[in-house]
């Protein structure tokens, strides 16, 4: 079941927490809402349940306006943050209960339900845990029983907000990887919410990055890592290093910092964005960059080894890291104070007169 | 080997020893003994006088009276608090703070002036009073204005223990309800109110024990006509105006046992409540 989402404008009191929000979200894919706090992502996520009302615009799910239905009506899966299990019930209840409040006519025999909770409780691996109460229960069990019991009622689109917000790291990545192959199995049409750019980009389909109650860009993660479209998505995903300056000659300059850019460049206030892995270190400068840093921490831990550079005669806002791997650290060893180069290999440009940045590429 | 033995701030023998022997000669001078010497008063003829003071005709009637006021109190306020905790924690809407800050008024104002305004508003020359008058309705000095002035001074016990609770709790339970198709009664039934049941029933103890007790706002209202306005706080009083100090403690033995009774299920109650 595709979702279509037209025109959505949302206010709290005078807030606009939603800009005329546009966005299809076609069916049986898995979409993440990806922004950082306060981008609206999470009232958007409400307004497709039904469980916030916008002020304009309409909601339509394969087609059908159900912008005026009720929650009740629109047989949606949500799944908490905080899991919201009904806590004077066990399990087994728990995921029976979409079931036991279906008017009397619809409802299936007790034994039929007896049997789907089981089945619900097996797929989700905690079928010994049937009459156990939600407080004894860990967070990823709790979890997995509020997917159970969201799923109990076969709906066509499953909504997640912040699903693995609350859990630590490796139970986070277990029931990512679980979600994506039940996702892979029942081809439902999903949305999630994150404010964990490696949780959107390892288990969507399409990302949609949201700031300021707008909608920054909807691609897929390959293309949103290669091509952000705006400052704001480079920001976001992932680490940046960047290089302030202006624009002359083809060289973009602050302080003892250059860089030769290899494309026609107007003269212009620019900045220059690198990740991590496009750049270089050096014991020297080269002809085409002049990046002086001096090392200050060294962080072995994890598949290469990260440095992280102050600039050394020019200035930047944060500053920059660069990963190499564990041989070529241990053929260097580099000290903490240690002076050295970087050289860019691929870079984006951002300009002031420039809606796109712009990719550029010394090799 | 000697270990260092390290304490905490206050802890010495002598400050320990101390308050805990303060907290116990208070608790007996104030609370224990005053609690005994009801009964020892009651008890002081003999059980047979203890009887006949309770089986008389007019204590018997306050008995009935309290209860009945009690009966009507407590079903009115416990509806009334959680229809308020559920408007205040479920909804946001202008004028809210400010609701919340009535709901203490019963509190903050001394029970006999509830009492005078009541009188006031609805009395023979009050403002509706004089209204009601005209058809022939009279609500004070007979058994509508006790209830009326007992409700008005009990409302807030129980919305004050469910507003905390409820906000706490919050409204993602309801939320994840009626996703999966609850109807409103359904959300009530099957998760608001197993959530709030402890409080709930710790709410309507109070109010039932406050209801049984009041004195100064049904004081005034009442009009104190023995055998048919008079509570059993009220008769008390009254027995001891006639110089029947013992046929007093008798009628208070049973306020006092209903407050015991009361402490009873209260600890019981809350040592539920901790176990959720």
């Amino acid at each position: 079941m595709s979702i279509e989402i037209q025109g959505i404008n949302k206010f709290f009191d005078r807030f606009q927490a939603l800009n005329d929000i546009n966005l299809t979200i076609p069916d049986g894919q898995l979409t993440a809402l990806l922004g950082p706090s306060g981008s609206g992502k999470t009232t958007l996520l409400r307004i497709i349940a039904g469980l916030e009302s916008a002020e304009q615009g309409r909601i339509l799910f394969s087609g059908r306006d159900v912008t005026g239905l009720h929650v009740r009506d629109r047989s949606v899966g949500f799944v908490f943050q905080h899991y919201a299990l009904f806590r004077h019930m066990t399990v087994a209840q728990n995921v029976a209960f979409g079931l036991d409040v279906l008017p009397r006519r619809e409802r299936p025999g007790k034994p039929e339900i007896r049997q789907r909770v089981n089945g619900l409780l097996e797929m989700v691996q905690l079928d010994h845990l049937a009459n156990r109460y939600p407080a004894q229960l860990s967070g990823g069990q709790k979890q997995r029983i509020a997917l159970a019991r969201a799923m109990a009622m076969r709906p066509e689109i499953l909504l997640l907000d912040e699903p693995f917000g609350a859990l630590d790291a490796k139970v986070r990545k277990e029931l990512r990887r679980w979600l994506r192959s039940l996702h892979d199995e029942l081809h439902f049409t999903s949305v999630f919410v994150t404010h964990d750019q490696e949780e959107a980009l390892e288990l969507s389909d399409q990302v949609v990055v949201m700031s300021n109650g707008s909608v920054e860009q909807v691609d897929s993660p390959l293309e949103l890592y290669a091509r952000p479209d705006s400052r704001f998505v480079f920001d976001f995903l992932g680490q940046v290093n960047v290089l302030s300056g202006t624009i002359g000659n083809g060289i973009i300059r602050q302080g003892d910092a250059w860089v030769k850019l290899p494309r026609g460049c107007d003269d212009d206030d620019g900045q220059l964005y690198l990740r991590p892995h496009e750049v270089r270190l050096t014991q020297q400068p080269t002809r085409e960059a002049h990046l002086p840093f001096r090392i200050e921490a060294i962080s072995v831990i994890g598949a290469e080894v990260r440095i992280e550079l102050k600039p050394d005669g020019w200035e930047c806002d944060e500053l920059w890291e660069v990963g190499i791997s564990h041989s070529d650290f241990n053929a260097r060893k580099p000290q903490r104070g240690d002076r050295c180069y970087a050289v860019p290999e691929v870079g984006h440009l951002f300009c002031e007169h420039l809606d796109e940045p712009k990719t550029l590429n010394w090799h | 080997m000697a270990t260092p033995r390290h304490r905490r701030v206050g802890d010495s023998p002598l400050v320990r020893r101390s308050l805990i022997g303060l907290a116990v000669v208070f608790t007996v001078l104030l609370l224990f003994m005053p609690l005994a010497l009801i009964f020892v008063e009651a008890l002081s003829e003999g059980w047979a006088v203890y009887v006949g003071n309770i089986l008389d005709e007019y204590t018997l009637h306050a008995i009935g009276l309290t209860l009945f006021v009690a009966l009507l109190t407590v079903p009115l306020n416990m509806v009334f608090g959680v229809f308020l905790a559920w408007l205040v924690t479920r909804f946001r809407f202008p004028g809210r703070k400010v609701l919340i800050t009535l709901i203490d008024i019963p509190f903050a104002v001394s029970p006999v002036v509830a009492g005078l305004l009541y009188l006031l508003l609805y009395g023979g020359n009050g403002w509706v009073g004089q209204w009601l008058g005209q058809y022939d309705i009279q609500l004070m000095f007979s058994w509508p204005g006790i209830v009326m002035v007992t409700v008005f001074v009990t409302c807030p016990f129980v919305a004050r223990e469910l507003i905390p609770l409820m906000q706490q709790q919050g409204s993602e339970e309801e939320e994840a309800g009626v996703v999966l198709g609850a109807s409103g009664w359904q959300l009530f039934r099957r998760i608001t109110l197993p959530n709030i049941r402890w409080a709930l029933l710790y709410g309507v103890i109070l109010t039932n024990a406050r209801a049984v007790g009041e004195f100064g706002a049904v004081s005034v209202v009442s009009g104190n006509i023995r055998g048919e306005t008079n509570t059993l706080p009220l008769h008390v009083e009254l027995l001891y105006q006639d110089y029947n100090a013992v046929g007093a403690f008798a009628a208070s033995s049973l306020l006092a046992g209903i407050a015991l009774i009361t402490l009873a299920v209260k600890a019981i109650v809350e040592w539920r409540q901790s176990r959720l």
